[in-house]
């Protein structure tokens, strides 16, 4: 292979043809409240850790829904599991469930 | 795909073009990239088919690259243009035809400016004259030569030597068409079938045998993109964008490629080279490249030109296959002579 | 005093100014451009957000109003105004002496074919709510085979491009409700809308788009759709941009449904001159009092019903035709 000093630039966009859907449909069962999400953002907004780490269980919803699954558990391994997103979120997702099971379904390492 | 539906915006995206009595200017990377397109062209219009294509040794560039590359600003460009309008004027000529697409643009661009800004159009005729003693008139018809090749598509065909065809199995060969992003994206209505079908390349191929394949990224740039490829860190972006299309389009096939620009059958052209190079990987049959034409080379073709004073031999992805595809003849010991 | 009416346009608020003006005594003749009475309801399936049946519903409509005088496939020509009666000539030349007027012209559906980069028309798998709707009606089951489908959200609405500023109101609950629908009809499909806001304003909205959710397990993408196109096997590939990821985004689809808008009646600037009155800005009718009077025109004894004057649900629209019916009574009483 030649070196020209430049390459391929890899490409940012999600390609919903190529999701797990089968990781996606074992989240649904574990946390039926996934689906219910409406973006809304409060549980960002008052997320203890979001303020100093890049955490947000909203874009972690959607990259998950992307397929960009790894984004979501590197996010999601900020969270301090403090709860407060439970108590916020309007749709009643039982958020601390969730996120454990993101982490468990995709996840390298079981919690 | 239903064709009824193309044929419908195509009916709606019509513009007139004069068919004869031209003022030409040519592109300033034309003539190194595809050295025999112009020459080609004059040749066509004025011996082929008997029409007055004026040019003039005194038109310079329009100042496009300089323009979409962040270097010179709108006035200047327009003092430019004003120039070369001029030039026309006193050539006595009224349809004015640009053989760049960023030129064609860019002329686009500012006579609709002049239109919405008067005033701009007065500072600028202020600017060329007390800078050359100049005066001009605006183009009665502006036009790209693409244009004025899909206006005479037909006469090319009656006199056509060859078949965009496959001469072994009959069937038309599979054409996808490149048209450049300054020829109608900005102005839909200055383009023959409007921005997102635009029926320039493919009124011609359509006349002249062969088969239009309407991939999904075809509306996407070559990535030539000016800035995107002039410094080398960007490089990276201008073969991504080439890169893409040609994964989108590899599943249909395509024989060859015909674009109206001047950048993107360059890019289209040399990136092919470089991709196998970084990844390994070819796009056309037998692992060969898919050749890309201009739509003068296809014209020639078609006529029945010798490839090689088509200035074949300077595609970076032989041609060969595809003429042997269509059954024209060549002398594979002259390729390099000319 | 003259107690006949004439009511232009024959939908639903036509139909249902009619019934109450029947019973409240007055003769009321109905002028139908097409050949049958019902509008845009007549070619509609189910109606959100309970999924009643648009043809009972519409049943319903016509029980009353058959008491009103129609003239179909006809249209008004001409209104002057004498002594307070205005005398309409119909294009079969019929005359009317009538004491007020109605109008009740409707919308009509965007050409989905004019967003050129959705290839309506063009795209075989490319179809409009109402191409939708119309399968659901006559169970054309092909469609219901796509295991791939998405819904375009503001077709035609909220773009000054096609000008229509405005948005459409009914298009978003209309698409959760045919996604749903979808979703009884084929399990097994994936389904996404994009849409730019959910506006899921009506009861019973936010409750079927939960559903949506919830219970069908529809993808909500907030970005609107760039571009379509046709890959070798004829699928369509769609480009969006998930807008909360702030990432570019393709999907390749079986089936995709473009949510054409409710665009002004085309014959809106006609009727306006033939009565005096005013369109606004949007090419709706215009209303001297849009807070406080949703019927009354600067012209007396002239009033407007229905989506003539905006985008309007069926409910709000049969409000608005009651309404009407009663400013009738109110200026032949006065």
């Amino acid at each position: 292979m030649k070196e020209f000093g430049y390459s391929l630039s890899p490409s940012s966009r999600v390609d919903l043809d190529k999701v797990d859907k089968s990781k996606q449909n074992r989240l649904f069962a574990l946390e039926p409240g996934f689906k219910k999400c409406m973006s809304c953002g409060s549980c960002s907004a008052t997320c203890s850790a979001g303020n100093y780490t890049d955490v947000s269980l909203r874009r972690a919803i959607s990259y998950i829904q992307n397929g960009q699954d790894q984004l979501a558990v590197n996010m999601l391994r900020n969270c301090m599991l403090c709860g407060k997103c439970l108590i916020i979120c309007p749709r009643g997702i039982n958020t601390r469930n969730l996120i454990r099971n993101i982490l468990n379904v995709y996840g390298e390492k079981q919690i | 795909m239903n064709i009824n539906g193309k044929k419908k915006i195509w009916s709606e995206y019509q513009k007139e073009i004069p068919e004869d009595h031209y003022f030409y200017v040519r592109s300033c990377i034309r003539q190194n990239f595809f050295p025999a397109s112009e020459k080609l062209f004059l040749e066509i219009v004025r011996e082929r088919l008997s029409l007055d294509f004026f040019e003039t040794e005194h038109h310079t560039t329009c100042g496009g690259i300089a323009y979409h590359s962040d270097t010179i600003p709108q006035e200047t460009v327009m003092t430019i243009v004003a120039r070369q309008f001029a030039l026309m004027t006193e050539a006595g000529y009224k349809n004015y035809v640009a053989s760049c697409i960023t030129s064609f643009g860019l002329y686009t661009e500012i006579l609709d400016t002049w239109h919405h800004f008067p005033e701009l159009e007065s500072k600028i005729r202020d600017y060329l004259w007390k800078t050359t003693k100049r005066e001009f008139q605006k183009p009665e018809y502006l036009a790209h030569a693409s244009d004025v090749v899909y206006k005479l598509r037909n006469k090319i065909a009656s006199q056509a030597k060859y078949k965009l065809v496959n001469k072994d199995t009959g069937e038309p060969l599979k054409v996808v068409e490149h048209i450049g992003c300054h020829y109608s994206k900005m102005f839909p209505s200055k383009g023959v079938g409007g921005a997102e079908y635009p029926y320039v390349l493919t009124g011609m191929i359509e006349a002249w045998g062969g088969e239009i394949v309407d991939y999904p990224e075809r509306r996407h740039c070559c990535g030539f993109g000016f800035r995107q490829y002039l410094v080398q860190a960007n490089r990276g972006y201008s073969i991504s964008n080439t890169h893409k299309k040609f994964e989108s389009m590899a599943p249909f096939k395509p024989d060859m490629i015909i674009t109206n620009c001047p950048g993107c059958p360059y890019f289209l052209d040399r990136w092919q080279y470089v991709i196998k190079e970084m990844e390994g990987k070819t796009y056309g049959e037998n692992g060969e490249g898919i050749p890309v034409f201009t739509y003068e080379e296809v014209a020639g073709l078609v006529l029945g030109y010798d490839p090689w004073y088509l200035g074949m031999q300077m595609h970076q992805t032989a041609v060969e296959p595809l003429l042997d595809k269509i059954g024209i003849k060549y002398n594979k010991e002259e390729k390099y002579l000319l | 005093m003259n107690r006949e009416i004439l009511i232009i346009g024959g939908g639903p608020a036509g139909l249902e100014c009619a019934n109450s003006l029947i019973s409240l005594g007055y003769k009321v003749f109905i002028v139908e451009k097409s050949a049958e009475p019902g509008g845009h309801l007549r070619k509609w399936d189910r109606l959100f957000p309970y999924g009643a049946s648009a043809s009972e519903t519409l049943e319903k409509l016509l029980q009353q109003s058959n008491k009103a005088l129609f003239f179909y496939e006809t249209e008004v020509k001409s209104i002057k105004k004498s002594d307070g009666v205005f005398i309409a000539t119909l294009s079969d030349e019929t005359q009317l002496h009538v004491g007020s007027i109605v109008v009740a012209t409707g919308f009509s559906l965007f050409p989905a074919a004019k967003k050129e980069e959705y290839g309506y028309g063009i795209y075989n798998g490319v179809i409009t709510n109402a191409d939708l709707e119309d399968a659901f009606k006559t169970g054309k089951k092909e469609f219901f085979k796509a295991n791939r489908v998405g819904f375009v959200h503001c077709v035609g609405s909220r773009d000054e491009k096609v000008c229509n500023r405005h948005c459409s109101k009914v298009c978003c609950v209309t698409a959760v409700k045919q996604a749903c629908e979808f979703k009884d009809l084929n399990p097994e499909a994936e389904v996404y809308c994009f849409y730019m806001d959910l506006r899921m304003f009506g009861r019973g909205y936010e409750d079927l788009y939960l559903k949506a959710q919830n219970k069908y397990g529809i993808r909500f993408i907030r970005g609107r759709v760039s571009e379509v196109a046709e890959d070798v096997d004829g699928c369509l590939v769609l480009k969006a941009e998930d807008t909360l990821t702030s990432r570019p985004l393709k999907v390749t689809l079986d089936l995709l449904v473009l949510m054409s808008g409710i665009s002004k009646n085309p014959d809106n600037d006609e009727i306006a001159l033939m009565l005096g009155i005013d369109t606004d800005e949007d090419g709706f009718l215009s209303l001297c009092e849009p807070n406080l009077n949703n019927n009354k025109t600067q012209v007396e004894g002239v009033f407007l019903t229905g989506s003539v004057t905006g985008p309007k649900t069926l409910p709000e629209t049969l409000n608005e035709a009651r309404a009407a019916a009663l400013a009738v009574h109110k200026y032949l009483s006065r």
